[in-house]
């Protein structure tokens, strides 16, 4: 069990969980990207750029 | 010989995991490529032949297109059709040259011109950034007030793109506007997405339910999809008064909203797409 690095929190991850997905912290409503599977770790997700889209 | 795959991307979406794991269930050999490590030169020496580009930065994916496509990469979607669909003013261009219903346009570079050209299309209209997706930034002008305003504060935003004034002539439509997915020469399937606010993107709060893709539908959405160029699209509609009506083309498509309404699996067909493309079929003629 990790904790959100923005507010504390223990986070829940999915089992499939893969590498650099986007995941949101439940309780703080942050956007997490996952860095490495094992062990887990997570860091803030990149912020948006003016150019992001599809 | 398995295909060799590369994936594009900056940020794994949920679309970008449904993409990847039907790729490996379809036994594609997948490399990944996070476009934050990637280092790209003029040589041309990659490990894969074909390339799903699921970047989400609009700027990277140009580069990365441009230089993959141009060593013998087979990109989907192409570096021509990014170029097209990534700018509004690109897509207006080309979907009115191929005779596709889009709503009128003008373009101006400096507020003054602009206002112009906002008083000549009659209020409302709506300015957009001519880079740009999810709704972000978008303004409806209802009245000369609010458009000397707006003009002023665009000048501000530090970014010269800001200062490109693209101008759209605002369309009534019934609350609703269209997204319709296309692969290859297929409309695949389309969603409604219905707001009571006139941004109906379900990025920011538009709710999707089935749109059935009928005969018109379909062959307006493949006519827009020729016309940028061809590929794995999503072509936004609206229904106006005269017709349907085509206002974007995007080419990174998202559509973890429209798998379930649609009940077609999107993810599936797009890499049926990929597929083909790599085994050599013919992407689809511009017109």
């Amino acid at each position: 069990m990790i904790a959100c690095p923005e507010c504390g929190s223990k986070l829940t991850i999915a089992d499939d969980v893969v590498q650099n997905e986007i995941v949101e912290c439940e309780s703080c409503g942050v956007e997490l990207e996952v860095t490495n599977l094992t062990p887990l770790q997570v860091e803030l997700a990149p912020e948006e750029q003016e150019d992001w889209g599809e | 010989m398995s295909i060799r795959l590369g994936v594009l991307f900056g940020r794994i979406r949920l679309e970008e995991k449904l993409l990847i794991a039907e790729a490996l269930r379809r036994g594609l050999e997948v490399i990944q490529i996070d476009s934050r490590r990637l280092v790209l030169d003029l040589s041309g020496d990659y490990q894969f032949e074909v390339l799903l580009e699921r970047e989400i930065s609009h700027s990277r994916a140009l580069y990365a297109l441009n230089l993959l496509q141009n060593s013998g990469v087979q990109t989907i979607n192409s570096y021509e059709v990014a170029l097209v669909c990534g700018d509004k003013v690109a897509t207006s261009k080309a979907l009115w040259d191929a005779g596709v219903p889009t709503p009128e346009i003008k373009v101006a570079f400096t507020p003054q011109s602009a206002l112009a050209a906002i008083e000549e299309l009659g209020y409302p209209v709506v300015l957009k950034p001519v880079t740009g997706s999810w709704g972000r930034l978008m303004a409806k002008i209802n009245d000369r007030d609010a458009a000397e305003a707006i003009l002023e504060h665009r000048t501000q935003l530090g970014s010269y793109y800001h200062s490109i004034f693209y101008l759209q002539k605002y369309l009534e439509k019934p609350g609703r506007d269209i997204r319709a997915f296309v692969a290859g020469d297929e409309t695949i399937g389309a969603i409604y997405r219905s707001s009571a606010h006139w941004i109906t993107n379900t990025a920011r709060g538009g709710q999707a339910s089935n749109c059935p893709v009928t005969p018109e539908l379909n062959d307006l959405c493949l006519r827009a999809a020729r016309a940028v160029g061809g590929g794995l699209l999503a072509i936004d509609l609206m229904e106006s008064p005269e017709g349907l009506t085509v206002h974007e083309v995007n080419y990174t498509p998202e559509f973890r909203h429209s798998v379930d309404i649609t009940g077609v699996n999107i993810p599936a067909r797009m890499i049926d797409y990929v597929i083909q493309v790599a085994r050599g079929a013919a992407l689809p003629a511009a017109s």
